[in-house]
């Protein structure tokens, strides 16, 4: 049989692709709609978080830090509950990370506060002594993007049937509507800062990135 | 092996695939060496502004060795030995070269592209899938190029049987498109948010726990399919042309192909141990990732007993020395990769350093000696020139092995000192280590790691050099050697 093959490239291509579909289909499909259950209380995050979210993907903080607490007392112990499933069922892509160069994040939101994240990105090794974090100076000027983060809203709102409000309409006039929810969470933020430039930003109608990346930070619990 | 005197092969596609891999294997690596310093001495984080954070810059470093080096290596190699095993030159068709150079210039230009992308931040953040949907359908094209290429080749071939390289390749082909699909399956939100925000941004079609099993299931098996299947096809080609060596076993190469195949995709959810997916995924991907030892080893002790009664080349030609270093660190990456997959292991491995320590044993080790040998082996062929000088290269390959030795056994120490401290209780159950002590120990193992990386890039840049000599100033070959690759 395995001669005949070598000779019939079309039907050697087809029994790789079968051999190597079956993992797949065993592993990840049947389990994949109990997966999907979010936890019952679960709430979508804010399109300020989301926009935080992105700030987070952008400056790939995944690189260094993870946001799955295991099941060991010694997780448990340092970083609070042991993640669940149905909590992540929101989170697309899923941001666990697989490397802990940085301690875990995913109950940052219960033991750190914004005035110490605010200090901590602007130079972690003086909040943290040793640290080998780089300061991300640049999150207290770059605009983030918060018209982006309404368009994922709604996308998963539209696409998902993730629980969003009505409000989360497509197009320019429902973001205009929600904009100034967006600007009242971030100011929430910003007044929480010691940062003139960020508190003088958010007055003039901008999330400076740092803004948005504490309330992705806060809403971890 | 028959002698292929009749045939004249068109070596155009492959040369340009190799200044590619040269090109991508230097800045990937030294971007690589860049990002370990920045562990070392965090001071090197501000050289670039925004842009220049080992956060930013960790993605561009491996998704350059993955799709940039080892790719373009593939895409070199397959240009050459495809032709010579079908005994058919691409020359023969112009649509198969037309479509060939369309492929070239489509991915030098999107690997360019996709890599300033990344240095911008625009990341889907899913580890080696980061590129946002625009790069992944330029990523998506050029494999099907590739694709209709070597499906075409075969089309046209006059050896019937196809030889056990070209499966390699084949599944390659198969497996890398079928994880790519699946797993960078997303939503441009612009489309479906009336034209809001950025038109690059997407969602991924999964969520949560079902994006996790996409990913490591893609995460896991792009390495089998990018860093081992096509890498073993290198070496079924490779060594016995330099070594004039007949393979060892018929046998051994069906069940090691076959049993790869089918095991290998198990094995992806030995990523995700102790994490929120079902308990009996983790056991199945922990049980599987012990039984990939057998087409592992299955493989790499064929390679090793082609060598038999001819070890003596071992001391004549570092050619062969490359290759069977290679296939030796094959087997130690895939022993390691089955110790860490079992359970308790992986409790104190997981988030640590002992992970890229084992990534790196073997694709230095391993993935970018065989692809730096095939290139030693086919540049005589190509440039018809004799290689430049074998000094360097016995230079270059005790400067490399030091480099991977020190980098997995710093890496090694690193990760189970933190490993073992994260988890350290002291005689009334409490924590003994706050995080940042785990941090600043690893400090001595970080700078040993960037010097191997220093090392490294040093010999890949004398490889660089060795392969420019051996085209300007090599000594001109007035026939293709049959064997062993002539060199200076």
């Amino acid at each position: 049989m395995f001669h005949w093959l070598e000779k019939n490239p079309f039907f050697f291509a087809s029994a790789i692709s079968i051999v190597i579909s079956f993992a797949g289909l065993i592993e990840i499909v049947p389990n994949f709609s109990k997966a999907a259950r979010p936890l019952v209380d679960l709430k979508p995050r804010t399109v300020l978080e989301l926009a935080g979210k992105e700030v987070y993907k952008k400056d790939n903080c995944i690189a260094c830090h993870s946001q799955l607490i295991r099941p060991f007392k010694s997780e448990t112990d340092r970083y609070g509950k042991y993640s669940l499933s149905g909590e992540y069922a929101y989170d697309r892509p899923f941001l666990w990370g697989s490397k802990r160069t940085g301690p875990d994040l995913h109950r940052v939101g219960n033991y750190r506060t914004t005035d110490w994240h605010e200090a901590h990105m602007k130079n972690p090794s003086k909040i943290v002594p040793g640290s080998i974090m780089p300061a991300y100076k640049h999150q207290f000027t770059n605009v983030a993007d918060i018209e982006t983060a309404y368009a994922e809203a709604v996308t998963v709102r539209n696409v998902f049937h993730t629980p969003y409000g009505p409000e989360f309409k497509s197009g320019k006039a429902a973001w205009e509507a929600h904009k100034p929810k967006v600007l009242a969470d971030a100011k929430k933020i910003a007044d929480e800062m010691q940062d003139e430039g960020v508190k003088k930003m958010v007055a003039e109608g901008k999330v400076p990135e740092i803004v948005a990346l504490i309330a992705y930070l806060n809403s971890l619990k | 092996m028959q002698s292929n005197a009749a045939l004249e092969y068109d070596y155009s596609l492959a040369k340009k695939f190799t200044f590619l891999t040269i090109l991508f294997g230097f800045l990937g690596m030294l971007v690589g060496t860049i990002i370990a310093a920045q562990l070392a001495f965090p001071e090197l984080n501000y050289l670039l502004g925004e842009y220049g954070t080992f956060s930013r810059l960790r993605p561009i470093h491996t998704n350059t060795v993955i799709f940039g080096f080892t790719v373009s290596g593939v895409f070199a190699t397959w240009f050459y030995f495809g032709q010579r095993v079908l005994k058919v030159s691409i020359a023969e068709s112009r649509f198969l070269m037309v479509l060939g150079n369309i492929q070239f210039w489509l991915y030098f230009l999107g690997a360019l592209a996709a890599t300033v992308s990344l240095l911008l931040g625009i990341s889907a953040s899913k580890e080696y899938a980061q590129y946002e949907w625009p790069f992944d359908i330029v990523v998506v094209l050029v494999w099907v190029l590739w694709g209709i290429n070597m499906m075409g080749l075969i089309g046209i071939r006059r050896e019937k049987a196809l030889y056990i390289s070209v499966w390699y390749y084949l599944a390659c082909f198969l497996g890398i498109a079928m994880l790519y699909l699946f797993n960078n399956m997303e939503i441009p939100t612009y489309f479906t948010s009336g034209g809001l925000g950025n038109p690059l941004h997407s969602v991924s079609m999964y969520a949560g726990t079902n994006d996790a099993l996409v990913q490591w299931w893609y995460g896991h098996n792009a390495v089998a399919f990018g860093f081992t299947v096509p890498i073993v096809g290198m070496i079924y080609y490779f060594l016995p042309k330099e070594s004039g060596q007949a393979i060892y076993s018929y046998k051994l190469s069906l069940l090691s192909f076959w049993g790869l195949m089918f095991v290998y995709l198990w094995a992806g959810s030995h990523h995700l141990l102790w994490s929120t997916v079902p308990d009996w995924m983790q056991t199945m991907g922990s049980a599987f990732s012990v039984v990939l030892i057998l087409p592992s080893w299955g493989s790499a002790i064929n390679m090793l007993l082609t060598m038999k009664g001819e070890w003596n080349q071992l001391t004549e030609n570092p050619l062969i020395k490359f290759m069977v270093l290679a296939s030796t660190f094959y087997m130690l990456s895939t022993i390691e990769g089955p110790i860490q997959a079992i359970k308790s292991v992986n409790a104190i491995a997981h988030f640590t350093d002992w992970i890229p320590g084992h990534v790196h044993d073997g694709v230095l080790g391993w993935v970018a000696f065989m692809i730096m040998a095939s290139i030693f082996h086919m540049a005589p062929r190509m440039f018809k020139k004799e290689l430049y000088s074998k000094k360097l290269m016995e230079a270059q390959f005790w400067l490399q092995t030091t480099a991977v030795v020190l980098y997995f056994t710093s890496m090694w120490i690193a990760g189970i000192t933190q490993g073992m401290m994260w988890r350290a209780v002291d005689e009334y159950g409490n924590l003994m280590y706050s995080f940042i002590d785990t941090v600043t120990v690893l400090h001595p193992y970080y700078t040993i790691r960037a010097l191997s990386g220093v090392m490294y890039l040093t010999g890949f840049i004398m490889f660089a050099y060795n392969i420019y000599k051996t085209m300007v100033a090599g000594k001109e070959l007035s026939q293709e050697p049959q064997f062993r690759t002539p060199m200076a």
